[in-house]
């Protein structure tokens, strides 16, 4: 890693730790104009008695000041303290902590169909532009990136879980066999618990990215050095696949980065299709409870992982491309 | 080609909207019997079946259309106005101002909407459909500011806004009436597309049990109605399912079709 790329993740995080910050901003104030205050949720429960309301009132700092209040709201988020989940009953660190790997595990795996099949899809039709196979693809595209995630999951579901038997219909493993199998045993429970949710949530990104990497491929394909290689009389295939893809991939990488926040909006859903334990499941299940501590930590855990990831996809485009690292 | 088909769809959607009222056998949130009416498979009497509550899901569709089009549009509606005034203002006044009010849309991008909108839903009691209207659109202008911005920059140094200037034009003046109709193009086919997708996050957070409420149909939670019986009775989520398709596909059509027709490069 050379000093410039050094300088240039320092500065690129400096930045995601100015968004991150503006996000708690954002869900401060939020908190501030939503009605009562949150510990109002709490005041219907008849056991709880008013004095111990306004105990809590105290403890969570909801008597002071609206300034104060929030320059301790930051105190406690740069200490990673989040506050007790209302409905786990724990701190909603550690509940968060317990669903992310989940999360991410189904978001990569994701992220891996959406840009296999996205950039395959989109390089068949790149080759073949305006032929009856680009716009048959086109009309699956297209479709793809119509469908409802968690309609299509429940279609996987019932087709592929329930009448063909072929996955399991839900959870992250086989909660009966998966302690007794071998090593190698439950790495193959866990991808076969993993492929339905994956393959749902991929293939609707799939269906964005085909669309990108055709026109990508096109706007490469009309220019110099394309032509070079062909006047020096390679094969088509060379020419696409050596010359043109190379090109038309550098833009693909960047829209990797930018997928993230609909992969995990995308996950939300699926989570809840396939009984996935996740944190987007974990949000949601708190919302009938209004477990506020749990959302908003899950919301700012969310914008964390849209900025790395986002930095993620830049960091491999500069590797990718000498050009980008020698603007600096 | 892709322009007309997605007009035609959205317009014969529109149309299947208004008239709801009148298009739809029954009431939509009608028991009619759960005697003998209880997901009964789709016939002449129900076209598209009934659910398990035994209410007509051909109504039940139609009415969701009313309410889907309905909250997508104004909150398509209220994302672009409030976008444009923020792209306007921050690309045409530079400087602290834009430096924040673009890093405010940098945290807005950074947070997948839907755990926004389960930020605010988890802090507010009850979700009317003007609030859920208010939610989708107070969330869904972070994009078409930052476009706006983008292209107000670029236009701040072009001739025709120097010739108006030296006309004597007011700010405001140059800003709404030169700059603003040619920052338009790339708008509306945001807003064509954002109608699609609000469409989606909408159904989306009715699935979840979290948008509209029962008994109104909306086509989210019709899916969620049509989950509990997906083996016995899969026709209930399936006409809920294609009519989000459909919707989506239309607008994302007509907005292909726009930004061929508006941005003469891509032709």
């Amino acid at each position: 890693m050379g000093a410039t790329t050094l300088s240039y993740v320092v500065n690129r995080l400096a930045q995601g730790v100015v968004v991150v910050f503006a996000v708690a901003t954002l869900v401060f104030v939020l908190l501030q104009a939503a009605p009562g205050d949150p510990l109002t949720v709490l005041s219907d429960q008849p056991q709880l008695a008013p004095e111990a309301l306004e105990r809590m009132r105290r403890s969570f700092g909801l008597d002071r000041s609206i300034p104060e209040q929030y320059v301790r709201y930051l105190g406690r988020l740069v200490r990673g303290d989040f506050g007790v989940s209302l409905t786990q009953h724990r701190p909603v660190l550690a509940a968060l902590a317990d669903a992310l790997p989940n999360t991410l595990l189904l978001a990569l795996a994701a992220l891996l169909v959406d840009l296999t099949v996205g950039v395959g899809i989109g390089i068949v039709q790149g080759m073949r532009p305006r032929t009856v196979t680009d716009q048959l693809l086109s009309l699956v595209t297209i479709t793809l990136y119509a469908m409802p995630v968690f309609w299509l999951g429940l279609l996987a579901l019932v087709i592929f879980g329930q009448q063909l038997d072929w996955f399991p219909v839900g959870g992250l493993v086989d909660p009966v066999r998966h302690a007794t199998l071998s090593p190698a045993g439950r790495v193959l429970d866990r991808l076969h618990h993993l492929a339905l949710p994956a393959l749902t949530l991929g293939l609707v990104g799939a269906g964005y990215t085909a669309r990108h990497q055709r026109s990508a491929l096109l706007e490469v394909v009309g220019q110099e050095f394309v032509r070079t290689a062909r006047a020096k009389g390679l094969r088509e295939r060379a020419v696409v696949l050596r010359h043109a893809l190379r090109n038309a991939l550098l833009p693909t990488i960047t829209l990797a980065g930018l997928a993230f926040p609909a992969l995990l909006s995308g996950s939300v859903l699926v989570e809840a299709v396939f009984a996935w334990p996740g944190m987007g499941r974990l949000a949601a299940d708190a919302i009938g409870r209004r477990d506020f501590p749990l959302v908003t930590a899950a919301a700012i855990l969310a914008a964390v992982l849209v900025v790395l990831g986002n930095l993620a996809a830049d960091l491999t485009a500069r590797l990718a491309d000498p050009r980008l690292r020698q603007e600096g | 080609m892709r322009i007309r088909l997605g007009l035609a769809l959205v317009l014969a959607l529109v149309a299947l909207a208004l008239f709801a009222p009148l298009l739809a056998p029954y009431p939509p949130a009608a028991q009619l019997d759960l005697e003998t009416l209880r997901t009964v498979p789709p016939s002449m009497a129900h076209p598209f079946g009934t659910d398990p509550y035994s209410r007509d899901l051909l109504s039940r569709v139609l009415h969701g259309a009313r309410l889907s089009l309905t909250i997508a549009l104004l909150a398509v509606a209220l994302a672009v106005t409030v976008g444009t005034a923020i792209g306007l203002a921050s690309g045409w006044a530079g400087g602290l101002a834009d430096t924040v009010l673009m890093r405010l849309v940098d945290a807005g991008l950074a947070v997948p909407k839907i755990f926004i909108v389960l930020v605010v839903l988890a802090l507010w009691e009850k979700v009317t459909v003007a609030a859920l209207i208010a939610i989708l659109g107070g969330t869904g202008w972070f994009g078409v500011s930052r476009i706006v911005r983008a292209e107000v920059r670029a236009a701040r140094t072009r001739e025709y806004v120097a010739a108006a200037q030296a006309l004597g034009a007011s700010a405001g003046r140059v800003v709404l009436r030169h700059v603003l109709p040619n920052v338009a193009a790339p708008v509306i086919v945001i807003a064509a597309m954002g109608v699609g997708q609000v469409v989606l996050l909408e159904a989306g957070l009715s699935y979840l049990g979290v948008g509209v409420p029962q008994p109104t149909p909306s086509w989210g939670n019709i899916i969620a109605d049509g989950q509990q019986v997906l083996l016995t009775a899969p026709w209930v989520a399936t006409s809920a399912g294609l009519a989000v398709v459909v919707t989506v596909l239309a607008f994302s059509l007509l907005g292909d079709g726009l930004r061929e027709h508006l941005d003469p490069r891509t032709r």
